[in-house]
């Protein structure tokens, strides 16, 4: 079986800061890690690959230094990983990554199964996926939290409002995950070593063919027009009486005061 | 377009290197230099003392004759034979955004036997419903509305369209986005006409909810934003309006699709339908033992609310992911949200920030939660809920 | 003179690093507490690969060097110390030996399965009357016929109780007083070999030390590790090398210590201001900070030398003196910077001083380590 994972190298976002005097993102000293549902997507792949054998390939799309996070799903037991860096992929919103994304894959050879996490922790768009699925002309499943593959049948729990959907499909197919569909494995010794010692291949524009109006900026419909930093809701009241009866009764005063309740 | 830094006018200061949020600039030999990962947000435009860094415009290729397209389409999400609440708050906005265009809002309503919905989307401000019917379209399917909606866009030609960023919604939009090979903005929180360009401005979060990006879509069309439910009120419904119904014929045949659904899990009991409900109670990690969840869950029972939790409560393993609020659980918008034990990470606030009353209970005064709180206690949660279920118990009673 | 660690170093750091702030620093109150062993987390941590880092691919393990081993030693002992000295012994302590002085059959039946994380070690030597004094030994080993006897008992033997391969010493000829040692490899389970009392110790609680004993024990000549009366050599080689992972390990409990101190220091307000803003707790931070430094370059130092293939013996033994010495001091003072809290059991710092008191004495005391040193400058 032939198994893709899309993986992106994002700065962990829970450890970044906003400067309070200048009003700006302090980006320094923020680690780059592998996408947290992308490491849960090659992990899927790793498990499927125990059960029915075949391949796990990872791909990302970045400048050079994405070839660490890689490494990284490499060491978790990848079989191989490819980079596709290039100056003129720079500057790519969600339509042009999913456009040199998918016309990587499609040099990759015949593939029966995508996974993609959810969501990037810095985009937080979850569009690359099924971009992706929409280029190849392959289906597409969403939000997967439970996955099982019968034959050249994928079966996917996929999350929807207050429960499951159980959704079949026959491969290929395209599928995202959610956090609680498996627990990514650590990276080991030897799998940490032969990833140093593999040299990860690094496609361009050229190599893969494409077509540099549909890459990078030029290929890119939406832009930014300009960054800010969140206005906060402005702080109400801090209630901190003597005894926790007293706050909890000067809580309901002041609610029925403002006609909350 | 290209962001460029002056090299004659560039002190070297580096004032520039820590704000990118994306790492784009490198200092080489004593100047700032913009590398590949620049993204061209321009956060780093206003740090400059010297302004050496400036918006280069290129030349873009045109592909369509953006003049052709009129109008804001809001979709009209439905299931169960209602339509959901996302559908109405955009149309309520959409109809802002329409007006300001001097253009019309239309409702796209895809499903089966859903033809009586049409007027309830009137009612909240449309001119006209595009309805496409057929039992291929019972169960949300990724490929029959993505045909659908993507044969309503090349007919009709529709300027901007919103959709609501439920897991159908997050689903279908990049799937229509990249068939019609249009920009898409996802969970938006405000939305605006510049009045210049007359293009949508849609503003988003991003890096985790750290900061706010204003994104525009200025060649191709339509533009495309999804938008979370609850961020937008429902507006007022006004029954006696009516518009026009255009009916299209479905292009899809149901043994042509590939996703199959075989059946429904229902998991949550009404206690975690966040987004719909107008009460929720939260728990997080400083109830300390998964056990304490019962005080929330006590409390919840009271108000009549649905149960959230936090990251960390769900990563722990105290509740399933279903009930989790934040950048990536669910976004909710109650009247009253309750967060006990609650640090207020800015991912858990980017989940809830846009409820009308947040009450807020930690034992830590500098807990970030409490800077959004419009009402914070400082106290012990295992002590004060108890004490605030009773409260609350005793209203109810006095209500009745 | 590149101080640098490259990517295959600094990966290991972060297979550790992660391994111990996810799955190692839950739990380890409740191990110290109740002074139990966790077995489990020793496999999950072993089936890793870091008991197999600095061993050859043909004997199970990943061709890493020693440096990255200790790196991964360092960064356990941050979480749990007695889980560090589980593995250091383990590697060491029981697996290096059979590697320097194994033959063939050995190394693919003792050596693959210490480096895979199947099994665990010991280094049975320390005995009620021979410490320091280890050419004392007095548990016999006995020829007749294709076997050796052995009869003694060893006590303070980490890992005693549940390790599965057990280097033993005992003296096959008393004449020869330390010529007369050799070296044996026991596996658990075999007739006449049974486990004593488990300590009950000041620190290091999450590891387990036991007493072995040994009854009329019939151990094959083909599991004689070296030569006949080589048994002292190889007991002070391999010490030499396990001094670097016990100096390993003091670098690891004097950082945790250091910056729970920090972290604490700036969050605790009196009159007013956090205390760090006071000289006198910041003059302390600078001083652990300094301590830890040098330690940790003498520790990496001795690794290095040992990856070059020059001596190390007097590094190793700086190395382990001057850590194990400041590990003492930062966690003495760590507590201090807790004041009252410190000494309560609900606070990690009172565990990290009662780890670190061990490192001055085991694996040779710090006396042994300046004999050692006095000795090298003294030529």
């Amino acid at each position: 079986m032939e198994i893709v994972v899309c993986v992106k190298q994002v700065p962990d976002t829970t450890e970044v800061k906003i400067d309070p005097v200048k009003n700006t993102l302090i980006r320094e000293g923020v680690p780059s890690i592998v996408n947290p549902f992308d490491k849960i997507a090659v992990e899927v792949a790793l498990q499927q690959r125990e059960k029915h054998g075949g391949r796990v390939r990872v791909i990302s799309m970045g400048p050079p230094q994405a070839s660490d996070a890689l490494k990284e799903c490499l060491a978790m037991g990848a079989d191989e990983a490819i980079l596709i860096s290039d100056r003129a992929f720079g500057g790519a919103d969600t339509l042009a990554t999913a456009y040199a994304l998918s016309t990587s894959i499609e040099k990759m050879g015949p593939v029966d199964l995508i996974l993609c996490g959810k969501q990037a922790i810095d985009g937080d768009t979850a569009q690359v996926g099924p971009g992706i699925a929409e280029n190849l002309g392959m289906p597409q499943i969403t939000y997967a939290a439970k996955i099982e593959i019968n034959g050249d049948t994928v079966k996917v729990d996929r999350e929807h409002d207050d429960g499951y959907e159980v959704m079949e499909c026959k491969m290929p197919v395209m599928v995202t995950v959610v956090k609680s569909i498996a627990e990514p494995r650590f990276p080991t010794v030897k799998g940490t070593m032969k990833a140093n010692r593999t040299q990860i291949p690094v496609w361009t524009a050229a190599d893969i063919g494409a077509d540099e109006k549909r890459i990078g900026m030029p290929g890119s419909p939406t832009q930014v027009r300009r960054i800010f930093t969140p206005t906060q809701r402005s702080q109400g009241q801090l209630i901190q009486e003597e005894t926790a009866q007293q706050s909890v009764a000067k809580l309901m005063q002041l609610l029925g005061d403002a006609k909350i309740i | 377009m290209a962001i460029i830094v002056n090299q004659e006018k560039c002190i070297g200061c580096s004032a520039c290197v820590p704000v990118c949020p994306f790492g784009a600039i490198d200092m080489k030999n004593g100047k700032a230099v913009i590398n590949e990962n620049c993204t061209m947000c321009g956060a780093c435009l206003p740090v400059c003392p010297v302004e050496a860094i400036y918006r280069e415009e290129i030349e873009r290729v045109v592909t369509m004759d953006k003049t052709e397209f009129k109008g804001v389409w809001v979709f009209i999400e439905q299931a169960g034979g209602e339509v959901k609440g996302v559908g109405h708050e955009l149309l309520g906005e959409g109809r802002k955004l329409a007006d300001e265009l001097g253009e019309e809002l239309a409702g796209v309503l895809i499903g089966n036997g859903v033809e009586e919905m049409a007027s309830e989307v009137f009612a909240s401000g449309a001119d006209k419903v595009y309805l496409v019917e057929g039992p291929e379209y019972d169960h949300y399917n990724t490929e029959a509305y993505t045909v659908a909606f993507v044969d309503l866009i090349q007919k009709f030609k529709p300027a901007a369209i919103l959709v609501g960023a439920t897991n159908d919604g997050r689903d279908l939009g990049p799937r229509v986005a990249a068939r019609v090979r249009t920009g898409l903005c996802a969970d938006c929180t405000d939305l605006s006409i510049d009045p210049e360009t007359r293009l949508v401005l849609w503003t988003r979060p991003a890096f985790g909810g750290n900061i706010m990006a204003d994104i525009l879509c200025p060649e191709h069309r339509p533009q495309m934003g999804t938008v979370r439910p609850k961020v937008f009120k429902k507006p007022a419904q006004d029954m006696n309006r009516t518009g026009e119904l255009v009916k299209v014929a479905s292009k899809v045949k149901i043994e042509d699709l590939k996703v199959k659904l075989i059946e429904i899990l229902a998991v949550c009991t009404s206690n975690c339908k966040l987004e719909e409900a107008d009460i929720i109670v939260s728990g997080g990690r400083g109830l300390n033992k998964p056990e304490n969840f019962a005080a929330v869950e006590a409390l919840a029972e009271v108000l009549g609310a649905a149960v959230g939790a936090s990251r960390a409560a769900v990563d722990a393993g105290w509740k399933p992911a279903l009930h989790q609020v934040g950048q990536t659980g669910k976004t909710v918008g109650p009247k009253i949200y309750i967060a006990c034990g609650i640090s207020g990470a800015i991912q858990h606030l980017a989940g809830m920030s846009s409820s009308d009353t947040i009450i807020a209970i930690n034992k830590d005064p500098d807990a970030p939660i409490f800077k959004v709180a419009d009402y914070g206690i400082v106290g012990d949660v295992l002590e004060v809920l108890p004490l605030l279920t009773a409260e609350f118990s005793k209203y109810k009673a006095a209500c009745k | 003179m590149k101080f640098d660690l490259n990517e295959d170093q600094k990966m290991m750091q972060k297979i550790a690093r992660d391994f111990a702030e996810k799955e190692v620093a839950h739990g380890v109150e409740e191990r110290d507490e109740k002074e139990c062993f966790s077995r489990p987390l020793y496999d999950a941590m072993a089936g890793l690969g870091l008991a197999g880092i600095c061993f050859p691919e043909e004997y199970g393990g990943a061709d890493g060097d020693v440096l990255s081993y200790i790196l991964a030693v360092e960064e356990i002992s941050k979480a749990d110390a007695g889980l560090a000295v589980a593995l250091s012994a383990t590697v060491s302590l029981c697996a290096w030996p059979i590697f320097a002085y194994g033959t063939e059959e050995q190394k693919q039946k003792y050596l693959r399965p210490l480096a895979e994380g199947t099994k665990m070690g010991t280094f049975g030597l320390t005995e009620p009357n021979a410490g320091t004094d280890a050419a004392s030994q007095q548990t016999v080993a006995v020829l007749d016929d294709d076997h050796y006897v052995i009869n003694g008992s060893k006590i303070f033997i980490t890992n005693g109780g549940e390790a599965e391969i057990n280097i033993v010493f005992a003296m096959t000829d008393k004449s020869k007083g330390v010529k007369g040692i050799t070296a044996f490899i026991l596996e658990k389970g075999m007739p006449g070999f049974t486990f004593g009392k488990k300590e009950h110790k000041m620190g290091i609680r999450s590891s387990q030390t036991m007493e072995l004993i040994f009854q009329d024990v019939r151990v094959p000549v083909s599991q004689m590790l070296g030569k006949v009366g080589e048994g002292f050599k190889i007991a002070m080689t391999t010490l030499d090398g396990g001094r670097i992972g016990v100096a390993a390990q003091a670098v690891g409990i004097a950082q945790a210590a250091m910056e729970a101190s920090i972290k604490y220091s700036k969050e605790r307000v009196q009159f007013g201001k956090p205390i760090s803003a006071n000289q006198g707790i910041s003059f302390m931070i600078a001083d652990m900070a300094t301590k830890v430094d040098a330690s940790r370059l003498l520790t990496y130092r001795a690794a290095a030398l040992k990856d070059a293939g020059k001596p190390y013996s007097k590094e190793a033994a700086m190395a382990k003196l001057f850590a194990s010495d400041s590990a003492m001091e930062v966690t003495v003072d760590a507590v201090q910077v807790f004041g009252g809290y410190g000494y309560s059991r609900e606070y990690p710092v009172e565990r990290m001083m009662r780890d670190a008191k061990i490192c001055q004495i085991y694996e040779g005391t710090n006396q042994v380590q300046r004999m050692v040193i006095g000795g090298a400058m003294l030529r």
